[in-house]
């Protein structure tokens, strides 16, 4: 008897879940800018999964000395740099460490500061005060200056900036996750959990954390791009992933001294990380307006 | 009130010491020999050695942060490894640049801001919101130091129009300022409109117009003055944020601000000042950020009656 009630109760849940993603996707869809996003990132998705496909890396790193910096044309797309490096190749191959860095913090962070926002909220009372004021503290240290100070400790690599971009990043995803937590906490069902005698950190991941994941998916989508931006502007001072690999803001930061002579230089690896955040900006907008259709005004 | 202020200014205290200790740990991950640095590639190891004991370099981590701390708060931040001059004098040698450009880009940012988002919101779905929420879209999603270096390249370059570097004039910051403001424009921009719209839905609204006001009585005297709740926080806010932000666009206009100079100090392991700076900027930032919540007590009368009260 009790094992048909769970089985319909799981089939109940089920097709309450399908729809709330199918209901979701069909808002999302309605969202042109949205669907703009969505198509651009998954343009520039597969660029990075097909680049060694589309041009070989050793064109992105071969210097020829005979090809320097050469306007675009139709054999280098995007011209050439100081190095006489094709800066088509550079930016194709540069897709790859823009998103590693991009949604590697943004999932690392949002774990750890997840996890630590949601036992800050479900737990509240000393442990939540005394955690809060420390990130809090943190937080007053300007974050870029801080990912530059762990990048300085830690030595210039594509991992060390992406954690560097992680650490710096853990308390704002606390504070987004804790408070969107606490707006789950207060509800019955909470306290039904509770009262049923599950352990705390079982009701945190099965009833609090998805009630709250909404706001989440929404913000570290946005972080994303905010994230890129964040790399991209470290590897421009001089910090980040080093040259001759290519990286969006590096190759900005070789283009510095040769911007007012060959601005095409400058140009195409911005657009390039702009776009990539602009879809990624695109996309959390639409999502944010799908899963909470009230906040459209 | 004053207890307010009081408290808010002793909690700064607890804040330092943890800022410190974050600051000081992170540039403690390497090994530094501060002696090397203060004499030179030429000393001799033991002179070094000597050096580094002096400095208490060869105690461990806590017993020098202790130090430091007890330092601090008599005042003295000490003295750069490298340049040998005083850690508050060289962060203030470089903090009317950094001021300038924030002060000047939040100034921008809040009046491009607030205006298109106010156009944006009262003419919604029009052409007006449209392009409004398009140029936000587009500000936040390139980076403020390419957008910088665009620009450099339209109006110092090919129009010849304003100076591409240095801090002699006002018009070396027209640049450095528009560039910075972008981002607050974009933020600004959407927070007008977003608290805009919600207002303009209000009762109280809805109540003017049926007096028969005019509408633009009804939208600026109505609902505007309670939608700029926010907009005000944020704008002290991004001032706040952008004090210790400035790094990209500075580098890219060759303007000596705190930023470079913490980069430079990073970079040749100069702890002292980079330690100094960053808690100067973040004490900076608190004080922005208590000053917001004062004034916020000013405009918003429902939080100045909470005050009085208490």
């Amino acid at each position: 008897m009790s094992k048909d009630k769970e089985i319909v109760k799981a089939e109940q849940s089920k097709v309450k879940k399908k729809s709330r993603a199918q209901e979701t996707w069909r808002r999302f869809k309605k969202n042109k800018l949205a669907v703009f996003g969505m198509i651009l990132f998954f343009i520039i998705l597969l660029v990075t999964i097909l680049a060694d496909v589309i041009v070989s890396y050793d064109v992105s790193v071969t210097q020829v000395a005979s090809e320097r910096l050469q306007g675009p044309s139709a054999s280098h797309w995007f011209g050439t740099d100081n190095y006489g490096r094709d800066l088509f190749a550079r930016i194709v191959h540069g897709a790859r460490n823009s998103l590693l860095v991009g949604f590697g913090s943004v999932i690392i962070g949002v774990t750890i500061g997840g996890l630590l926002g949601a036992v800050c909220g479900y737990l509240g009372g000393r442990f939540d005060a005394i955690v809060m004021r420390i990130l809090d503290s943190i937080m007053c240290i300007p974050s870029a200056m801080l990912a530059l100070a762990i990048v300085a400790a830690l030595g210039t690599s594509l991992w060390n900036v992406l954690m560097a971009m992680t650490i710096s990043s853990v308390p704002r995803y606390c504070r987004i996750i804790r408070s969107s937590v606490l707006g789950v906490t207060g509800q019955t069902y909470i306290e039904a959990a509770h009262s049923c005698g599950t352990p705390d950190f079982q009701i945190i991941l099965k009833h609090v954390l998805p009630n709250a994941i909404g706001p989440i998916i929404v913000e570290s989508t946005m972080a994303v791009g905010s994230a890129i931006i964040s790399a991209a502007g470290i590897s421009f001072v001089g910090m980040g992933i080093q040259p001759p690999a290519p990286e969006w803001g590096a190759m900005l930061n070789e283009a510095k001294t040769y911007m007012t002579m060959y601005p095409y230089m400058v140009l195409f690896p911005g657009l390039a990380i702009g776009f990539t955040a602009l879809s990624m900006n695109l996309m959390g907008d639409g999502l944010r307006d799908a899963l909470d259709p009230k906040l459209k005004n | 009130m004053g207890k307010f202020v009081l408290k808010r200014l002793l909690a700064l205290i607890p804040t330092i010491l943890i800022i410190v200790f974050v600051v000081y740990f992170i540039l403690d991950l390497t090994p530094s020999s501060p002696g090397q640095l203060i004499l030179g590639q030429m000393a001799t190891e033991e002179a070094v050695e000597a050096k580094n004991i002096e400095l208490g370099y060869d105690k461990p981590f806590l017993v020098r942060y202790v130090k430091y701390i007890i330092q601090l708060f008599q005042g003295d931040l000490g003295t750069s490894w490298v340049t040998g001059k005083g850690v508050l004098e060289s962060v203030f040698a470089r903090f009317p640049v950094t001021v300038t450009l924030s002060a000047g880009a939040t100034v921008i940012g809040i009046v491009i801001g607030v205006l298109l988002g106010i156009l944006a919101a009262v003419k919604q779905y029009s052409i007006f919101d449209a392009a409004g929420t398009t140029l936000a879209m587009i500000l936040a999603s390139f980076p403020a130091f390419w957008i910088g270096m665009m620009l450099v390249i339209l109006f110092a370059q090919e129009l010849g129009w304003l100076p591409s570097y240095g801090a002699d004039s006002i018009a070396h910051y027209i640049l450095p300022w528009f560039t910075t403001a972008c981002a607050f424009i974009a933020s600004q921009l959407r927070m007008t409109r977003t608290s805009l719209l919600e207002s303009i839905r209000m009762d109280y609204v809805r109540t003017a117009r049926a007096k028969g006001q005019k509408e633009s009585v009804v939208i600026y005297r109505h609902a505007l003055r309670n939608a700029l709740m926010p907009v005000v926080t944020m704008a002290g806010m991004n001032f706040g944020t952008l004090l210790g932000g400035t790094v990209t666009v500075e580098t890219v206009f060759t303007l000596n601000g705190v930023g470079t100079l913490i980069l430079t100090s990073i970079r040749s392991k100069d702890v002292p000042v980079v330690i100094g700076a960053i808690v100067i900027l973040a004490i900076c930032y608190t004080l922005v950020m208590l000053v917001v919540d004062i004034l916020y007590g000013f405009i918003d009368p429902q939080v100045k009656a909470r005050y009085i009260k208490n």
